[in-house]
This record gives C-alpha cells, sequence and structure tokens, in this order.
C-alpha cells in the first residue's frame, strides 16, 4: 500500500554539496553564474578545489579569479545503474578546465554516448539551478547554444 | 628499514570466505586473528603490538584480550594492511614491540556489523565529486581509464584480457568464489556497469578476514613456519579525489611506493618470481605493472595478453584469483599479502614452482594510496 502522506512521483534529488568557510567563494559564484578558481599571487599558479593557501607552493597569498568557463573533456565514464536524481545513462566526467585545473561534473546538452563524447572536445560551463544555494558548474559542448539558434533559424 | 630485519611469522585468512553471514565485522577480524595465532603457535598474551583498519584498534586488542605496548590503525583504504607490515617491520626494529599482530575483517557481503560508508557533503569528495552522481567505486575508479585508453591504445579486449587470465588462476584455487573460465568475450558481453567497464571487469563483493604476525627476523627461526622476510617496503598517499589525480594514466602513489621498495630491498625487476597487484578493477594491474616498472608506459595490456602474467608465464601475477575472481570484501590488500606469503612457503594452491621473492601491491581509496611489500624467504 502506498503511503498517502508522500507526495506521489516525488523524484530523489542528487547528493548536494554542503559548502564551508573555505569553499564559500565557489558556490555563491556558481549561484551568480561564474566559476570561481583561486590563484597564487606568488607563485601564480591556478588551482581547484579551492582553499586559502597554494598547494603548489604553500604561501596564503591567493586570489580569487573568475574563470572563462571554456574546458576540455578530459575522461569519464557512463554509469548504467540507477542514481538518485539521476535518469537513464549518464556521464561522471573530468573536465580539463582553460586555465589549467581539473574537475568533476556532467556533460549536458550532449547525447550520453561514447560516440557523442570524445575526449579532448572543447565544452562551456553552464550552471544547473539545485536549490537557493547551489547551482552546479555543468558543461555542455562549446557553440551549442549558437547551433541550436541556427538549427531554429532554418 | 634494514631488508629483512622482521619476518612473517604468522598469516591466515579466516576459516570461511565468501558469504558468512555468521559473523559481524569484528568476529570476521577476531576469526582471523585466532586462526593466524594457531598458525604461528601463539596465544593472545604473546602479542604486544596490534594494528588495524577497518575496525578500531582499541576494539580488537580488548576483544582479543591483548595488552599491546604499539599500536597502529593508519587507515587508508585496501592497502592499510601493506602500511601496516611497513610500521610494523619499523617498530620491532627499533623495539617499540616484540611481536605485531595485523587484521582485517569485513562483512563486504552480508554487512553484518558495517559501518555505513557515505561521504559528508561538507567533505571534499561530498562537495566536488559526489554531486555529479558517483555510485561507489565503479563510477569512479573507472574513471581514468578512458584517457589511459586514448593516451596508450588499449583495446577492450585487452582490459578484458586481464579478467580473463586471472579466471584462469582462479579455477586452481578451490576457495575461489568464481572458478568456471571465461572467455574475452564473455567479458565484453557481460552486463554494463560503468562504460567501458562491464561486470566481469569488477571486482567481487564477499565477506571475510585476514591477519599477519610479524616479529624480529631474528625471532622468527623458532617459529613452526618457514619465515617469510620484510625485504622491503614502500607507501604513499597521493589525492582523496580521484578527479584530483595528477596524471590519469598513472598513479603517483604507485610510483613512490614501488620505487621505495624496490629500493629497500635491492632487488631488481628480474628477481621477482610473484606479484600481487590489487585489483578492484580490471585496469588496475595494468597501471601496477607499468608503475612499478615491470614494463613501460602502455605496455602492460600487451604484457598479460601475451601470457607473460598467465600459469607458466614468467610474472604469475594474482594467482589466487584476484579481486576479481577470488574474493573482495572491500579492503582486499590483506588476501594480496596472504597469497604471497602462500606462494613463498611452498603452500599455495597454484603453486609457482620455487618462488623465492614476491612482491604484494596495494592501492587504497581510488588510486589515493598505495603500499608496496617485497617478501622472500631466504634470509638476506
Amino acid at each position: 500500500m502506498p503511503d498517502p502522506n508522500r507526495t506521489p512521483n516525488k523524484t530523489p534529488r542528487r547528493s548536494l554539496p554542503e559548502p564551508t568557510p573555505e569553499t564559500r567563494h565557489f558556490w555563491a559564484g556558481a549561484k551568480a553564474g561564474e566559476l570561481k578558481l583561486q590563484r597564487c599571487d606568488a607563485c601564480k599558479k591556478a588551482y581547484f578545489p579551492p582553499r586559502p593557501f597554494c598547494p603548489a607552493c604553500g604561501s596564503r597569498d591567493v586570489s580569487v579569479f573568475t574563470a572563462s568557463g571554456r574546458a576540455s573533456l578530459h575522461s569519464y565514464v557512463i554509469n548504467h545503474r540507477p542514481a538518485p536524481g539521476f535518469e537513464g545513462h549518464y556521464a561522471i566526467a573530468v573536465v580539463e578546465l582553460e586555465e589549467g585545473p581539473r574537475m568533476m561534473t556532467n556533460i549536458v546538452e550532449c547525447p550520453q554516448t561514447p560516440e557523442a563524447l570524445l575526449l579532448d572536445m572543447p565544452l562551456e560551463v553552464v550552471f544547473a539551478e539545485q536549490d537557493d544555494e547551489i547551482s552546479l558548474p555543468l558543461f555542455r559542448p562549446l557553440g551549442t547554444d549558437s547551433l541550436q539558434k541556427n538549427g531554429d533559424a532554418s | 628499514m634494514k631488508p629483512g630485519s622482521a619476518a612473517i611469522v604468522g598469516a591466515a585468512e579466516t576459516t570461511e570466505m565468501g558469504r558468512i553471514p555468521e559473523l559481524s565485522v569484528l568476529g570476521l577480524h577476531a576469526d582471523a586473528a585466532l586462526n593466524a595465532l594457531a598458525d604461528a603457535g601463539l596465544s593472545p598474551s604473546d602479542i604486544d603490538g596490534v594494528a588495524t583498519a577497518g575496525e578500531s584498534p582499541t576494539a580488537l586488542a580488548w576483544y582479543l584480550g591483548i595488552t599491546p605496548t604499539w599500536v597502529d590503525g593508519t587507515t587508508v583504504g585496501g592497502c592499510s594492511f601493506m602500511l601496516h607490515v611497513r610500521h610494523a617491520a619499523a617498530a620491532i626494529a627499533e623495539g617499540l614491540c616484540k611481536t605485531v599482530l595485523i587484521t582485517h575483517g569485513e562483512s563486504g557481503r552480508s554487512r553484518v556489523g558495517a559501518a555505513r560508508r557515505a561521504s559528508q557533503p561538507s567533505s571534499l569528495q561530498g562537495q566536488f565529486e559526489m554531486p555529479y552522481g558517483p555510485v561507489g567505486p565503479p563510477t569512479l575508479f573507472t574513471i581514468p581509464v578512458l584517457r589511459y585508453i586514448k593516451e596508450t591504445g588499449l583495446s577492450e579486449e585487452k582490459l578484458a584480457q586481464v579478467a580473463v587470465v586471472q579466471r584462469d588462476w582462479a579455477a586452481r584455487n578451490p576457495r575461489a568464489s568464481f572458478r568456471d573460465p571465461i572467455t574475452v568475450e564473455d567479458v565484453l558481453t557481460s552486463r554494463m556497469i560503468a562504460w567501458p567497464f562491464r561486470l566481469l571487469m569488477c571486482c567481487l563483493v564477499t565477506d571475510g578476514g585476514g591477519a599477519l604476525i610479524l616479529t624480529s627476523a631474528e625471532r622468527a627461526r623458532d617459529f613452526p613456519q618457514a619465515p617469510v622476510y620484510v625485504l622491503g617496503t614502500g607507501e604513499s598517499v597521493e589525492t582523496p579525489l580521484v578527479s584530483q589525480m595528477e596524471d590519469f594514466t598513472s598513479s603517483k602513489a604507485f610510483r613512490v611506493a614501488g620505487k621505495r621498495a624496490f629500493e629497500e630491498s635491492g632487488i631488481r625487476h628480474d628477481d621477482v618470481d610473484h606479484l600481487m597487484i590489487y585489483d578492484a578493477f580490471a585496469h588496475l594491474p595494468l597501471y601496477g605493472l607499468e608503475d612499478l616498472g615491470f614494463v613501460g608506459r602502455g605496455e602492460a595490456g600487451d604484457f598479460i595478453w601475451e601470457g607473460n602474467t598467465a600459469e607458466g608465464g614468467r610474472l604469475p601475477l594474482n594467482t589466487n584469483g584476484g579481486g576479481l575472481s577470488y574474493m573482495h570484501s572491500g579492503m582486499y590488500g590483506m588476501y594480496a599479502l596472504q597469497e604471497s606469503v602462500r606462494q613463498l612457503r611452498g603452500t599455495a594452491p597454484a603453486q609457482v614452482p620455487n618462488a623465492k621473492i614476491s612482491i604484494a601491491h596495494g592501492v587504497g581509496g581510488m588510486f589515493g594510496a598505495s603500499g608496496t611489500i617485497v617478501l622472500g624467504n631466504e634470509a638476506p
């Protein structure tokens, strides 16, 4: 017997991040539609995930900056098992940002197949709103927007 | 560490292997510990050092009635036991304790008395990996492999062959979970788990445990079993996030641990008669063979394909059947060490003739940590 008090067909949500003081700027940036990285003022190296010091040289003199949002597909798997908040087969990917650091993400606006997901393909960031606090940085093939517009026009 | 200053004088697995619903995690630790003590002709009161992972060393010592003067709870995943061997050898050499018990027990399948495994949403993994939908190791440990395939040209068939060769070894092991032969085609038509990984490229999930007893090489001669000497050891960690691995085609932790173990032991690759590489998934023996320096970058797929690691080959690898066919409770490193000890005692079901030097190489987390142990049955 289904529980009458439960919302029917309520989609389970994907696991969401809980920002810490060291990462709050990243998630605030994502909420505002900007991909925030950090750069060491001493050795100039860009890094990710966020922390208040440089992992290359240990300096505490670091700055937050907005990344270009461009990346390339570094590696991935296509999960075939069920997962909360996901439907069908989906790629769990790692992208290499133009500035150097890599991050895990999902690839959207693209078939989730080995034929469509080619390593080193150019990508750009999009932000997927999850709730009032969290938007997740996801990536889509670069130029997806303009291609769609062209498609619409024809 | 001085090569050969410590030796393994007791080694045993749990009485049963595979499905053991009648024992909790702590019970599996104790069952393996009592078997290893019997193997060494010792009682718990003879032990003055304990090391374990996945269970608290406090609980282990108290449960078995041991009052230790040295304790190690290093927990870096499935290779923790390799690190325990390394730390124990150093502690014995330093005089911190005389006789060390290292235990593993895990109710991987039955989940009796097992802790819940979940990443906190505020942890690094909870913030920067879990939101993107990984469902455990099959969807994380495997992420680097497409990059490896692109850089080295590894074929799906050669990835599948890793599982085929290990099943051949398992066929000779009465305690192995899966013993029926498989073909490359069987592997490549098995259920897709996370492309390019199919079911038969992924490890089992079973219950079991194992324990080791170490003492000084000097005392080791007075025990009922022939000593297995610890000739060289290495350890390292890289990252808790597989997405942040420095190089997706090679493990830094493997390279650091392996190099140190070779240097400490003073052996050459040609000296190695038998090798265990922790195989939670089919790509791990490929990374291990390359990162330990047995073959060059991108050559491991061909090396296995050509039969070098199979029965009669020049480097018998994962001769118990490995995590892919023998057993995998979750922290498999202990079983790799147990098989190395059996081979050097001459008691393995698939015995390598006249094996004198064996290496057990482990991984922890998703390429997060590593431990390498060089063992030998002749005093250096």
